[in-house]
């Protein structure tokens, strides 16, 4: 079989619902102030990520930064640690440079992706996470063990103001992150750490 | 795809049930999650609205779809995807075929996709020397299984630890008789990770896509739609129509919608945008009609394409609980399914429409506010005036209607039968043609019927005296009564 004439296909797709008289439906505002807000977002974002599975860290400065990162046990235990947050200092021994890299299949090994998160939002725990700073997006995927670096005064309450911080137009790709990967699919008990990050730690700085 | 099979969701649900303890525990296990929905639910003060407005939103987007679907092809185009159009599903299988083989992929890697089960995508790829594999873990099992998902978000939710384990012991060598959710996930991400990383090609389906950007967003929590798609350099992404929303800060709306309705998480864990290509890769996006111009062309059934597919209706639904998704035989199961499986073929499932007791629960539920319940009641006049039901239903119907027309003999057979059921022997109330005696007993009869209580009520009144109800012999819980809106 051949391939069919895409052309003639979106003609007919497009033709066909054009053809539909359809009563006009506007389109309503996103700026409400109904829209949850929380008196400590900062709280209510750690409130929120533990219930996920993750974990928050509040640090003061880098120096507990690097401090708390070196007691991770997910850092104690790693052979291979790629870190891509500038000021963080971690002794070099298991340090992978992720841009030396050429082929994203060889990160299979990586046990923890120390990784800059935009923005955090307090209602669920999700962090933005955009991929401008790394040559693989799988990164984020593979690694073991996660963790994100979040300036401790980017959170905000709710999504509309998240997509309102977000600006569009160019090829990119960026993700809501939200506690480390898991899965209820055997009888509805939870398994944390299904294909991606066993373990999510996210760092207010 | 039709068969001339016709869908007999009774016949498939009584057998479903006829294991008691199996249908309980999956009634269970559904209603858990619908309360932990509840509870997200409870969590916004602004629920409501949020509903409303997502209603709204795809309200537009029905209403100006070709715009938006032409914005979004445009879109996505600048940003170096390629765009493809298929009316049907064999389009839609032959076009991803072709580009599949057009690169030499040999080896698949697929996310949870309802659009590309409605195609019948796998089993079309096999055939032609794909290798398909579902990594979703729900959708791994049932894959392994053989068997089509029964849930649209939990897939493999009829099955229990014991057989999956038994499945992965036959399938991925775990250890005979384990059964610890634990240990065999950490099995199936070892399995699945080989897959990833040996893949030629990712597919993807698509939970969002955004006509102002030219993007999409899929949400998973496993994360397996990134690595199959971060790893590889070619991305497929199948899109049904109806998933378009206009601006990107619809999303804001619909991210909270979805996974709170879904399992009743706050949101998913990877809700991922993606906007062209991976660096040095391909992105193609697969734009499927197969059918949906046909119910947007339908004002009754048009918001039905308002379904963000969370599940929400099917693990409140007190049918679609009780008899197991595979059941409906359908794509999509459970409420929402038997609007959408009609409207491709009608004389097919005819029966699904009726497997609702009209309750209401699903569109109380729905987060985008499709009046679930009232489509399913038009359904079923719509499959009634086109002669599709079963004899014994319509001849059930005809004969309940004349009764109906006839107020003296719909009182005289109720007086008849106030005073013959309760000296009936069982075998004559529970057998074959009752189906309201299946599984449960028949209320007792009430000693007077409510025209009889009424009259007398009237008579009493008239002579200034009050009125007490005389009790059943076997008068129902008290909380029963105290619920009934009957005076
Ligand atoms: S009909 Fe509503 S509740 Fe059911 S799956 Fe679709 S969006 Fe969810």
């Amino acid at each position: 079989m051949g391939l069919p004439d895409t052309n003639s296909a979106k003609n007919a797709i497009l033709g066909a619902i054009r053809a539909i008289n359809i009563p006009p439906a506007p389109l309503p505002p996103l700026q409400r102030s109904e829209w949850i807000t929380y008196p400590d977002p900062a709280a209510q974002f750690a409130i929120v990520l533990a219930s996920i599975g993750g974990t928050c860290e509040t640090v003061a400065d880098t120096a507990e930064l690097n401090e708390k990162l070196r007691h991770l046990p997910a850092f104690t235990t790693a052979r291979q640690i790629v870190n891509l947050v500038p000021h963080v200092n971690l002794p070099a021994e298991h340090l992978l440079k992720e841009q030396e890299i050429a082929d994203p299949h060889h990160l299979v090994d990586v046990d923890l992706a120390i990784m800059p998160g935009e923005f955090a939002v307090a209602e669920n725990g999700a962090v933005w996470c955009v991929t401008r700073h790394l040559r693989h997006r799988v990164l984020y995927f593979i690694t073991q063990h996660l963790a994100l670096v979040v300036p401790r005064e980017q959170i905000v309450h709710n999504m509309h103001q998240a997509y309102e911080r977000l600006a569009w137009g160019q090829a990119e790709f960026g993700l809501f992150l939200a506690g480390p990967s898991k899965t209820a699919d055997i009888e509805q008990s939870l398994v944390i750490g299904a294909h991606g990050a066993r373990s999510l730690t996210v760092f207010l700085v | 795809m039709t068969s001339l099979a016709i869908v007999d969701h009774p016949k498939k649900a009584a057998a479903f049930v006829a294991d008691i303890d199996r249908a309980h525990w999956h009634d269970q296990s559904l209603w858990y999650v619908r309360i932990k929905r509840d509870k997200q639910a409870a969590s916004l003060p602004e629920w409501e609205l949020l509903r409303e407005t997502a209603s709204q939103i795809k309200a537009n987007v029905v209403a100006n779809l070709a715009d938006y679907l032409e914005q979004f092809a445009n879109e996505a185009t600048k940003l170096g995807a390629v765009v493809h159009w298929a009316r049907d599903a064999a389009e839609h299988n032959a076009i991803v075929l072709n580009i599949l083989q057009s690169r030499g992929a040999q080896k698949i890697v697929k996310s949870k996709s309802m659009l590309t089960e409605e195609c019948h995508l796998n089993p079309y790829l096999e055939r032609h020397g794909i290798e398909v594999i579902d990594t979703d873990l729900g959708e791994r099992i049932v894959q392994l299984a053989k068997e089509p998902p029964s849930h649209i978000v939990l897939p493999c939710i009829h099955y229990k630890k014991e057989e999956i384990g038994e499945l992965f012991h036959e399938h991925l060598g775990t250890d005979k008789g384990a059964k610890d959710p634990k240990y065999l996930a950490e099995a199936a991400r070892q399995h699945l990770r080989e897959k990833f990383c040996g893949a030629d090609a990712g597919i993807t389906g698509v939970n969002f896509a955004i006509a102002e950007t030219g993007g999409f967003v899929v949400c998973t929590n496993e994360g397996n739609a990134d690595l199959g798609v971060s790893l590889p350099k070619l991305h497929i992404a199948c899109l049904g129509i109806e998933k378009l929303l206009p601006r990107a800060a619809d999303l804001g709306v619909f991210l909270r919608l979805l996974a709170r309705s879904a399992t009743g998480q706050p949101i998913t864990t990877y809700s991922s945008h993606f906007h062209g290509p991976l660096p040095g890769g391909e992105l193609h996006i697969v734009l499927v009609d197969n059918g949906r111009t046909d119910i947007a062309a339908n004002p009754d059934f048009r918001r039905s394409l308002n379904c963000i597919r969370c599940g929400a209706c099917m693990n409140t639904c007190p049918i679609y609980r009780r008899s197991g998704g595979h059941s409906y035989e359908a794509t999509v199961p459970g409420p929402i399914g038997s609007i959408l499986a009609p409207a491709r073929d009608s004389a097919k499932y005819a029966t699904l429409p009726h497997a609702c007791s009209l309750c209401g629960s699903c569109s109380d539920v729905c987060p985008v506010k499709i009046d679930i319940h009232q489509q399913l009641l038009t359904w079923r006049k719509e499959i009634a005036a086109r002669k599709q039901l079963k004899w014994s239903k319509r001849l059930g119907m005809q004969l309940t209607g004349w009764v109906f027309q006839h107020p003296w003999l719909y009182s005289t057979l109720g007086k008849m039968a106030r005073w013959t059921l309760p000296w009936m022997p069982r075998f004559m109330l529970y057998h074959g043609l009752n189906p309201w005696g299946k599984q449960r007993e028949l209320p007792s009869a009430p000693p007077q019927s409510f025209r009889e209580l009424y009259a007398q009520r009237q008579k009493q009144q008239a002579n200034g005296g009050s009125v007490t109800p005389q009790p059943s012999p076997h008068s129902p819980p008290s909380v029963y009564s105290a619920s009934s809106k009957v005076n």
